[in-house]
């Protein structure tokens, strides 16, 4: 049995027609709750990095990015009670063992001090990369000086108050987090406060 | 048309065991391997399947008769990706942190064969109800061999159960093997092995 085109276009074009009309009106109907997700997630990212914060102002600011483009940067500043500054957090990002690690990192400029880190999205490896979730890592990053800059130190506890201790057996996404960290706000502080000095090593 | 000649019974189950979508016609393996490291992703799986496979098996059973031959597999992915979009959007809206932990695998479904299956081999050509009977056996026939193998790997890659844990981590070390890919060909390799031990004991009982 052949059809004709006409038959055949027909269905398609009406199946196109129905089925994407269903998803654009379920779309909008569920869309307002998803952009709710994910906003609180945000809020609890940024609560959780910076301590006394009670609300936020998000600053946007466009630098140039890879092959010219231009990239947006957000920086979220976290506001006490009294409408205090208490720290900046941001976004930052690095190549992990399987994919890439997002993480918010919350800042204090003034005692050059990092105030918390959580790690957003990872796919490390289940029972080793996926530990720079677990609190043990991340505590570390609570307090952690910025001068010159962070590092890992392997088996060891840290001597400095810049070093966080790698998780044993997961250098690899330990790293990942403290490079990410570490280039990310190289740019948040050219951004903020230019003028500052961070002793080189 | 001929008539289905079995009953809505019938139709249920035989996608339970005889005809079991994965561990019989070891369909839709890819996302009951990667999915199936705990119960609670299992099951939200399970349930995304059930509904997609029920859903677009009736649309394509209803609008059989009207779509011409030829272009009858582009019609059915069109109907089975808007409803996997639309489960995908449900687990964004209401359950994000199922939807984080299930990844692109929501989306997915659109390939997964049990469905591209189940419109082809019995909604295409059978009436409303009996591929309803046969979407939602075949559905639950996929959903349970996940919670199966759920169930085995988070109790032996995570000591708990629906994130209850229930074998401490003093008296016992998580095999984290399980929680990986391996664990879970382990794991559906054996229960497939078991399906047919006892397929074949059955047979020749009744011979």
């Amino acid at each position: 049995m052949k059809s004709s085109s006409a038959s055949m276009i027909i269905a398609l074009s009406v199946t196109a027609v129905v089925v994407g009309g269903l998803l654009a009106g379920f779309y909008h109907l569920v869309h307002p709750r998803i952009e709710e997700n994910r906003i609180a997630e945000e809020r609890m990212a940024i609560f959780a990095v910076l301590q006394g914060a009670e609300n936020y102002d998000i600053i946007e600011k466009e630098i140039a990015g890879a092959r010219g483009k231009k990239e947006a940067v957000r920086i979220f500043k976290g506001i006490d009670k009294e409408g205090k500054t208490v720290g900046y957090a941001f976004i930052a990002e690095g190549p992990g063992f399987q994919g890439v690690i997002k993480m918010m990192v919350g800042l204090n400029i003034g005692s050059k001090k990092l105030s918390g880190m959580n790690v957003l999205e990872q796919v490390e490896t289940p029972g080793l990369g996926n530990k720079i979730t677990e609190e043990r890592f991340t505590s570390q990053f609570k307090n952690l000086s910025i001068e010159p800059k962070i590092e890992y130190i392997k088996n060891k506890k840290p001597e400095k108050p810049n070093q966080i201790q790698a998780i044993t057996g997961a250098t690899i996404s330990s790293k990942a987090v403290v490079n990410g960290v570490n280039n990310r706000m190289k740019l948040i502080l050219d951004i903020l406060s230019p003028k500052m000095k961070i002793k080189e090593g | 048309m001929a008539p289905s000649q079995k009953t809505y019974f019938e139709e249920f189950k035989k996608g339970i065991l005889h005809e079991n979508p994965v561990a019989v016609m070891l369909l839709g393996i890819c996302s009951s391997l990667a999915v199936t490291n705990t119960v609670k992703n299992s099951l939200a799986m399970g349930l995304a399947v059930v509904f997609v496979t029920v859903a677009s098996s009736a649309l394509v059973s209803l609008v059989r008769k009207f779509v011409p031959g030829e272009v009858r597999i582009a019609t059915y992915i069109v109907i089975i990706s808007g409803f996997v979009t639309l489960a995908d959007l449900f687990f964004k809206a209401f359950f994000p942190g199922i939807s984080k932990t299930l990844g692109p695998y929501v989306p997915l479904i659109v390939v997964n064969c049990i469905i591209m299956a189940r419109a082809e081999v019995h909604a295409s050509k059978y009436p409303v109800i009996s591929s309803i009977a046969d979407a939602v056996g075949m559905g639950v026939g996929y959903t349970w061999v996940l919670l199966a193998v759920g169930t085995v790997r988070e109790i032996l890659g995570f000591g708990s159960i629906f994130g209850f844990t229930i074998l401490s981590e003093k008296v016992f070390n998580p095999w984290i093997v399980m929680i990986l890919p391996p664990g879970a060909f382990i794991t559906l390799g054996l229960l497939i092995g078991l399906i047919n031990y006892i397929k074949s004991r059955k047979h020749r009982i009744s011979l």
